[in-house]
C-alpha cells in the first residue's frame, strides 16, 4: 500500500545506492540495514567511500541511483537540513565549527533550526540555555562556553562537533572519523561519550580508522572497498573476512 | 536590550536629529547630510548580506537604480508621494533581488559576485535604451519648491533619508538579535555545517537578498528628487557599489554599528573634499582608507574599539 509507514524494525535502509564522480564509481549498489539502537562500525580503507556514503546519506551530495528510507521516511531529494530536523544528524570527518559565534553559540543553531520543526516544541530562552549547559556538560566542555572554537584544542574541537550533532536531537548519529589524531586517553574520552550516547537511545554509526576503538565499540562491523560492500556482521568474523584482510594488507 | 526597545530608541534618535537639524540654517548642510544617510542606508543593506550572510555583491548600484528608476516611471505616470515611490521601489528591487537569488546563490562566493556586477550591467543597458525613463540622455524631474511645514524640499528628502537610515539600522539589528541572524552567521562560517545543523541555506540566503537589495531600492526611489537630473551614468555609478563595501569594511562588518560608523566617517571626508579639494578625489580617498584600513585595522573601527578596551 503506498504511504503506509513500513512495518521493519530498520532505523535505515540503503538500497542499491549509487554515486560516481565522471567514470570514477564512489559507490557501487550499496545495500545496509541499521537498526534501532544498533552501535555500527564503518570500515574501509582510504578512498573506499566511507566518507562519500556519510555525505550521500546527511544529504551533503545528491546519490545517482538507489533509494534510502529514514524512520519509513523516504529521504530521496531532500536537502541536507531537512534531514537533520527529520533526525539523522552527522558530525564532520574535519571540524566545521562556526567559528565567528562562541561554543555556546554554536550549539544555539541545531537548536534553534530543529526544536522549532518538532510537533510542539517551541524552546523558550530559558530552555535554550538549559539544554546547551546540559550539553556542554555531556562533552565536559562547560568551562569553554564563551569560548571561540579557534581557542579550543584538537580534542575539544572533536566534542564541540559531536555536541553541536547531538543538539539536533537525533535518532540516528553519523561520527565520521571523530577520534583521528587524537591520542590514546582522548580516544577513550570520545569513546565513553559514545557509549554514553547510545546508551540514550541514539543509534550511532561510527566511521573509524583506529581498529582498537572500532572494535571496543561496534556491535556490527560494515566493511567498504573501493565503493563496494564486502562485508557485513560481527565484529570478529568481519576482521576474519579473506577479503577485509587482502584489502587492508595485500595479497 | 530588548528588540522593542532599539526601534523605539532609533525612532527617539531619528527625531532628535531632525529636531537638532531645524537649527541649522544653512541649506548646504542638508545636500550633504542626505547624501551621507543615504550611504547609512546602503552600507546597512550591502553588510546583511556581505557581512552577516558572507556573499559579497558588486550590484549596490542595480538595486540602487531600479529604486531611481522606478521613480522615475512613477513620477512620470502619476506623481505619488515619496514614501509611496520609497514603498514601490523597495518591493520592485526586493524582488529583483529574490529572482538573482535564484539564478545565483545555489554558486559559492565568487560567481555570487560576479552574478550581481552583471545584474547591474544588464540593468544599466535596459535602462539606456528605454526612451520613457529618457534613455542615455538623462531624465529631469521637477520638484516643488517647498513642502508645508518643513518649508524648503531638501528639508523634507533629508527627513525621508533619515527616516529610512533608521528603518535600515532597525531592520539589521533584528536580524542580527534573531534565529535569522544566527542562520546567517552559520552559513558565512561553514555552509556545509550548517545545513547539517538543520539551517535551510538557501532559503535564509534569498531572504537576506531580498532584504538587502528592497533596502537598497528604498535608498535609490528619492534620488531623481534630490539630483533632479538623472541619467544612466549617474544612477549606475559604480562609486555607490564601491562605497557600499568600503564603509562597513572601515567600520566593521560584524555588527550594526560598522556600517553606520563607516558611512558617516567615509561619507562626511568625501563630501568635505568634494567642497573643499575637488570631487574626482573621492575614489582615491576611498582607496587609500580601504588600503589602510585593511592593513592596519582589518576588523574596521569597530575592532579598534575592541581592542583598546578588552
Amino acid at each position: 500500500m503506498p504511504g503506509a509507514v513500513a512495518v521493519t524494525g530498520a532505523l535505515l535502509e540503503v538500497e542499491g545506492l549509487g554515486k560516481r564522480f565522471g567514470g570514477f564509481v564512489a559507490l557501487d549498489e550499496i545495500a545496509l540495514e541499521i537498526g534501532a539502537g544498533e552501535r555500527v562500525g564503518l570500515i574501509g580503507p582510504n578512498g573506499s567511500g566511507k566518507s562519500t556514503l556519510v555525505n550521500c546519506l546527511s544529504g551533503t551530495m545528491r546519490n545517482d541511483s538507489g533509494r534510502v528510507r529514514f524512520a519509513g521516511t523516504p529521504l530521496d531529494g531532500l536537502p541536507a537540513h531537512k534531514r537533520t530536523r527529520l533526525g539523522l544528524a552527522r558530525s564532520f570527518q574535519l571540524p566545521k565549527p562556526f567559528h565567528s559565534l562562541t561554543v555556546v553559540q554554536n550549539l544555539h543553531v541545531p537548536l534553534l533550526f530543529t526544536a522549532k520543526h518538532r510537533a510542539g516544541a517551541h524552546l523558550t530562552n530559558a530552555e535554550i540555555d538549559a539544554r546547551c549547559a546540559e550539553l556542554l556538560r555531556m562533552v565536559a566542555l562547560d568551562g569553554k562556553a564563551e569560548a571561540r572554537p579557534r581557542d579550543l584544542t584538537q580534542i575539544e574541537m572533536r566534542k564541540l562537533e559531536l555536541a553541536r550533532a547531538m543538539a539536533a536531537a537525533p535518532k540516528l548519529l553519523i561520527a565520521d572519523e571523530a577520534m583521528a589524531g587524537l591520542s590514546n586517553s582522548e580516544v577513550d574520552d570520545i569513546l565513553a561519550l559514545l557509549f554514553k550516547l547510545s546508551e540514550a537511545g541514539v543509534t550511532v554509526i561510527l566511521i573509524e580508522h583506529i581498529m582498537r576503538a572500532v572494535m571496543a565499540f561496534s556491535q556490527r562491523l560494515v566493511c567498504l572497498v573501493a565503493g563496494r560492500k564486502i562485508a557485513d556482521g560481527a565484529p570478529p568474523e568481519v576482521v576474519r573476512n579473506p577479503e577485509v584482510e587482502r584489502a587492508y594488507l595485500g595479497e | 536590550m530588548r528588540l522593542g526597545t532599539f526601534w523605539l530608541l532609533t525612532a527617539l534618535a531619528v527625531v532628535a536629529i531632525f529636531a537638532a537639524s531645524r537649527l541649522v540654517t544653512n541649506d548646504y548642510f542638508f545636500f550633504a547630510g542626505y547624501v551621507v544617510l543615504q550611504y547609512v542606508v546602503l552600507a546597512t543593506a550591502w553588510n546583511i548580506l556581505g557581512g552577516y550572510t558572507g556573499y559579497i555583491n558588486f550590484g549596490t548600484a542595480g538595486f540602487f537604480a531600479i529604486g531611481a528608476y522606478s521613480s522615475v516611471v512613477l513620477h512620470k505616470l502619476w506623481g505619488p508621494p515619496i514614501p509611496v515611490l520609497i514603498l514601490v521601489g523597495g518591493a520592485l528591487a526586493g524582488l529583483i533581488g529574490l529572482g538573482m537569488g535564484c539564478l545565483t546563490l545555489r554558486l559559492k562566493g565568487v560567481f555570487f559576485a560576479i552574478g550581481t556586477l552583471a545584474m547591474a550591467i544588464v540593468l544599466q543597458t535596459l535602462v539606456i535604451n528605454w526612451d520613457f525613463v529618457g534613455g542615455s540622455r538623462g531624465v529631469y524631474i521637477i520638484r516643488p519648491a517647498t513642502v508645508p511645514l518643513l518649508g524648503t524640499y531638501i528639508h523634507y528628502l533629508f527627513l525621508v533619508m533619515l527616516a529610512l537610515s533608521g528603518l535600515a539600522v532597525a531592520v539589521a539589528r533584528s536580524i542580527e538579535c534573531t534565529t535569522l541572524g544566527f542562520g546567517l552567521a552559520a552559513i558565512r562560517d561553514d555552509e556545509q555545517a550548517a545545513e547539517a545543523a538543520g539551517v535551510p541555506t538557501l532559503k535564509l540566503k534569498l531572504i537576506s537578498t531580498m532584504l538587502s537589495g528592497a533596502l537598497m531600492g528604498m535608498a535609490g526611489a528619492p534620488l531623481p528628487y534630490y539630483v533632479t537630473y538623472l541619467d544612466p551614468s549617474s544612477g549606475f555609478n559604480l562609486a555607490y557599489a564601491v562605497n557600499a563595501i568600503a564603509m562597513p569594511l572601515i567600520g566593521g562588518m560584524t555588527s550594526w554599528v560598522g556600517p553606520v560608523l563607516g558611512a558617516i566617517f567615509l561619507g562626511t571626508i568625501q563630501q568635505a573634499a568634494t567642497v573643499m579639494i575637488e570631487s574626482s578625489l573621492n575614489l582615491l580617498l576611498v582607496g587609500v582608507l580601504l588600503v589602510l584600513f585593511v592593513v592596519a585595522a582589518p576588523n574596521g573601527i569597530i575592532g579598534l574599539c575592541r581592542a583598546r578596551s578588552p
